[in-house]
Parts: structure tokens; sequence; C-alpha cells
């Protein structure tokens, strides 16, 4: 707590403010500056106050607070609430670090990427989308929530798009993005639609109450859970709704690949959480029925035929976001559980699984950077011509394999535990058979790696040539944390699960 | 069945609208029709919204002076206080508005929420067509079938032509 007494009172105070407000407004200065290194400083100067902010925040919460910031005022529900607890000072703080370490590699990679007039707008649009991400995150009101999710989905669909200096095919991409996450924002807001029509309110809490003592309301709030569940399906690349989310990974700047993988859909799958356990209950039948049997049916589907479809793409990056759809999989399946375990398993991957694709993509640019390589056939000898890269990469692989001492072993011991406890003994076997399937798309690189000798160009042997040190430091640094969760801090970890899972069925409690 | 379609016609409007709008989005290769469509589909929502705010004989939500009141602060105050109980229930209490007396305000609140969805959809057109434009200038094409061949043949081949 020593940490805390050199805060000032009033950044404690109107942090939750603070977080949203610092990113929107010097995002929007940002896109004027003239210099490229003089926006990279302003960006730099934001993730740090905010990651600052947000630990001052998590320290508070841990205490065991739950903020309640009302803007300008007023009370809730007719006010605007913006809401920190047990379940969303964790994201903010994912959120605000990895912005931070991004930063710190856009430093080198931005410069590679984008074309030198456009990187202090990228910077200030990466703001934007970092502030449109916080905002969802902490806002209590669900309007407010379509607002930054729009904000951060407009922002984030300029991002994928500015990768079209290192390959075209980041336009086409950005524009598939653009469509279905505009359908996704608009499902979510017909959604809301139908619970105000219902409630009359659109504070998430008051919502709460209300349908509670409807019991679950009409058939008015059953068409409002559906049409949220299915726009936030879309955000969060629920599995048949995640076409675009290989295209924008695969061709967005490696920065931007590397924010959106660890934070945007674990952004959206915060928010449905809170809307299926706060907003909505899980005693309403008609929730407990689509999570019980869609979610957890998909979350499988995604599981198995994300890591099927991994094996098979020829492009690193590719492979690795569709281990992205099979990994939101048993996040899916940990939230379709209903029970306590299930949900601080799905937590605890929520953060883990952040963790360790920000490392493995932080090394995916770096090859890239170094040599130009995203073709999984070029990764021959790599192991040789980048051995530090390299090692980080495959402490990143081991820990999304699953392997015994690492962040992703947790995780699945974790919703493996909680699958025996609600007696789905055949969950077990789709997260082993997942699994294995994971060995397999990682191996094949791996193998490639360090069992091929690099190629010769012109008869000469392609030097070793490492990434530079800024690329190194974050890169490393998430590569040793999913390494550290595995050893020292698993119980940390599962904490934040628990806390998280506190929140979300505090409702159940008479 | 088929009265309750006339009664509730501009729920009908919506539905039509919203799904003439997503089978644009879904069915048409070319970029700018299917930006056609997502707009469509958007501005089904904001339709929704308003209709949702229509208090049935409500008028504008301004305040008036209807006599007794006499313009002081309290009077106002109750006004406001009526209205906002009327409209937390939405177009169900309609019917059980017995204060004859005073005035019967429409719900303000959704008006100002599509207001914000408006620019919303305007600001993602803006992107979507200057995506449309930099595909039209990158791929010299604006169909999808074209630019899906040419990317897959960018995949074979490895090297942009």
């Amino acid at each position: 707590m020593d940490f805390l007494s050199f805060m000032p009172e009033w950044l404690i105070t109107h942090g939750a403010a603070v977080l949203v407000i610092m990113p929107l407004l010097l995002g929007a200065i940002t896109a004027i500056l003239p210099s490229e290194r003089l926006a990279w400083f302003v960006t730099l100067f934001v993730t740090v106050f905010s990651t600052v902010t947000a630990f001052a925040i998590l320290l508070v919460i841990f205490g065991g607070e739950t903020q309640l910031y009302k803007m300008g005022g007023w009370d809730p529900p007719h006010g605007i609430a913006y809401v920190i607890d047990g379940l969303n000072a964790p994201i903010i703080f994912l959120i605000c670090s990895m912005a931070l370490l991004t930063t710190l590699y856009g430093l080198k990679s931005v410069v590679a990427e984008v074309e030198p007039k456009k990187r202090a707008p990228f910077y200030a649009a990466f703001m934007l989308g970092m502030a449109g991400l916080l905002g969802m995150v902490v806002t209590g009101d669900a309007f407010n929530v379509f607002v930054f999710l729009e904000v951060s989905s407009i922002s984030t669909y300029v991002l994928v798009a500015m990768g079209a200096s290192r390959d075209r095919r980041a336009l086409a991409a950005s524009y598939n993005y653009l469509i279905l996450g505009s359908i996704g924002a608009t499902f979510f807001v017909i959604g809301l639609g139908f619970l105000y029509m219902e409630t009359g309110t659109l504070n998430m809490a008051d919502i709460g109450g209300i349908l509670r003592n409807l019991d679950g309301g009409s058939r008015v709030s059953m068409v409002a859970f559906g049409f949220i569940t299915v726009g936030l399906g879309l955000k969060l690349a629920m599995f048949p709704l995640h076409l675009w989310l290989p295209g924008a990974y695969a061709h967005a700047p490696t920065m931007v690949t590397v924010f959106l993988a660890s934070t945007a859909t674990k952004a959206a799958l915060y928010l449905m959480l809170r809307f299926t356990f706060t907003v909505f209950d899980v005693s309403f039948d008609y929730v407990f029925t689509v999570l019980t049997f869609i979610i957890t049916g998909l979350g499988c589907a995604a599981m198995l035929l994300g890591s099927l479809s991994a094996i098979f793409q020829t492009d690193a990056r590719r492979t690795l976001a569709y281990s992205s759809i099979a990994q939101v999989g048993y996040m899916l399946l940990g939230v379709g559980m209903l029970t306590a375990m299930g949900l601080t398993a799905s937590y605890v991957h929520v953060l883990n699984h952040a963790v360790i694709k920000g490392a493995l993509f932080f090394a995916l640019g770096a090859f890239w950077y170094r040599y130009g390589i995203t073709r999984t056939e070029d990764f021959a000898g790599l192991g040789k011509m980048m051995p530090w890269t390299m090692g980080a990469f495959t402490l990143g692989g081991l820990s999304l394999i699953g392997v015994p001492l690492t962040a992703g072993f947790i995780s699945k011991l974790q919703l493996a535990r909680a699958a025996l406890d609600r007696g789905w003994e055949w969950a077990v076997v789709v997260i082993m058979v997942s699994s294995i399937l994971a060995i397999f798309y990682i191996g094949r690189l791996l193998l490639a790696a360090y069992f091929q000798s690099p190629p010769e160009i012109d008869g000469e042997v392609v030097e070793r040539n490492e990434a530079p040190l800024i690329i190194l430091i974050p890169m490393w640094f998430l590569a040793l944390l999913s390494i550290g969760i595995g050893i020292y801090y698993s119980d940390f970890v599962v904490q934040l699960g628990q806390n998280a899972s506190d929140v979300l069925l505090q409702g159940d409690r008479p | 069945m088929i009265s309750a379609v006339f009664e509730n016609y501009h729920y009908s409007v919506v539905i039509i609208l919203m799904m003439t709008g997503l089978y644009v989005v879904f069915s048409s290769r070319n970029l700018i029709k299917k930006l056609v469509g997502l707009s469509v589909f958007q501005t089904s929502v904001f339709l929704l919204y308003i209709t949702i705010g229509k208090v049935a004989g409500g008028q504008p939500p301004i305040l008036v002076d209807d006599g007794h009141g006499g313009g002081h602060g309290d009077g106002k105050d109750h006004h406001a206080e009526v209205a906002t109980n009327l409209l937390a229930g939405g177009e169900a209490k309609v019917g059980g508005a017995q204060h004859s007396a005073e005035v019967l305000y429409s719900n303000p609140l959704p008006h100002v929420l599509i207001l914000t969805a408006i620019v919303v959809g305007v600001a993602t057109l803006a992107i979507g067509l200057a995506l449309v434009v930099r595909i039209r200038e990158v791929y010299g094409s604006i169909e999808e079938d074209v630019i899906a061949d040419l990317d897959h043949r960018y995949n074979l081949e490895g090297t942009a032509d």
C-alpha cells in the first residue's frame, strides 16, 4: 500500500474519468502534431500515466472497495456512472499496461510499417482506440457502452487499414471488419433499445434490478438478450462470427495486432460477462438456456475448429489469429459452465491469453521487422538467425500449448477442474484435443526454426540479425511474465479470477 | 395476426428496413452497395428508437405555461417530474395517464440517444467510403470477387504485381 501514498488524492477519486478523458483529449491533439517523435512521446506519456493510475485503482479495489464515479455529480440512474469493481479493474490495468508495452514496441515497428506522414495520426487513432476500450470497460451505463464500443471500433478500422503500406490486403481486411463490426454494434444497440422499452432506464445496475423484479421480463427482454449476445459475439469473435478476425490480425501493423489481440476481444468478453450476469441474470431461463447449450457449444466448436484451421494456415500471423479464435472458445466454455470455478477459469484465461498472445505477436512482428517474414515456410533457421526473439516466441508458444509451469497450463488446469466439478467430462476431452492441436501448429513453427538451417541467398547463409533492444524488452517482459504466472504468481491470478466471479455471481445471493 | 401488423405498423416498417439493409449487405458483392445496405440497416434502428420515444397524444418536451402554475419554479419542477414518471414506463403506461390537467410529453431521451447513433453511423460510413477509395486505388476494382481473386493469386505467388 506504500505505492498509494505517493498518489495524489484527486487521481484516486477521479481516476475512473481521468483514465478515459486523458487519451481522448491528447489523442485529438496528437492528430495534428507535426512530428512523429513528438506524437510518440505524447502517447508514451498517456500510456505511462494511465498504467500508473490503473495500478493505483487496482490496489484500491484489491483492498475490497468498489468505486462509483458520478459523471458531473448526477446521481445514477439518471446520470452516467462509472463503476470499477473486482471484475473490471484487472481488465483496465491490462488495457493500460498493454498499451504501454505496444507503445514502447511501436518506436521502431511503426517506423518500419507505417508511412511517415501517417505516423502522428496513427498514434492519435491508437489513443482513441485505447480510450474507447477503457470507456467500454469502465462505464456503468448501457448506452455509454455502445458509444465507446464504436469509438474503439472506428479507430481500430483506421489502425488496421494503416497496415496497407506494408501489405495491401490490410485494406480489404479493414473493410470486412468495418462491415461486420458495424453490424455487431448495431445489433447491440437494437438490443439496448428493447431493454429500454422494457425497463425505461439505461443504467446497467438499474436495468438489472428492474428485470429481476419482473423475473426476467417479457419476450422483449428475451429478444434484447439475443441481439446483445449476437452483437457482442461479433465483437469478441465468437466462433461462427469470427470471420473478420484473421484478416484484421494478419495484415494490421504489428503494434495494432498485439493491442487488438490482447485487449479488444477481452474487453468485449468482459461486456458479455457484465451483460449476462449483472444486467440479465442466469436465473432467467432464457439466459440459462443460451449459455448452457449455445455458448458452450460454440465455445467447444471454436476450440476444435479454430485450432484445426490454425494448423493449415500458410501465414504465421493467420495461424496465431485462428489460435486466438480457439482461445476465445476456452473462455466461452468457462462462461457456459455458469459455476464460480468456470468463471474463475475463464477470467484467468482472459488475463493469461493476453500475456501469451502479446508475446507471440511481438515476436512475429520482430521477424517481419528484420527479415520481412510472415509465412510459415520462411521460418527455417530463425532459431539461429534471431535467437533471442525466437526464445521469447518459444516460451510464448509453450505457454499457449499449456505446458506445465507456464501461464497457459494454469488456466487450462483451472478450466479442466471446473469442467470436472460441473460433471462435464467430455469438456476435458475437448480441452485436451484442442491443446494437442496447438502442439501441431506451434510445433510446426518451432521445428522449422530450430531444426532447419537458415536459407542461403547468393551462396551465403543469411546472417544473424537480432531485433533491436526496444523491441526485445516488451517481448521478453511478456514471455517471462507468462512463465512467472505459471510458477510464482498463479495464486495471485487465480485470486483475481475469483474476485471477478464473486462480483458476477453476487446477484444470486438473496 | 394481420391486424396486429397494421396496429404496430411502425414496427413493420422498422423490420422491413432492417431486413432489407442486412440482405443488401450480405448479398451484394460491390463494396459501395454493401455500405448502402449498412446505412439502411443502421437507419432502421434510428426509426426503432424514435418510435419507442413517441407517446400517443404527447407533445414535444418543452415546458408550457398552462395557466395554473403561474410560472413559478415549483410548478415547473412538478411538470418535469410527472413527465419523467410517465416516460419511465414508455408507451406501456400511456393508457394509465389520468392527469388530464397535466401536459403529456413525448420521451426526449431516445431522440438524444439516436442523435449519438446518427453521428456514429456517419463516421462509420465516412471511414467505409474512404477505405473503398483506397481499395479502388490499390486494387483497381471495387468488386469483392475481383479483389478476392487478386489476393488469392498474391497468396500463391508471394509477390505483389
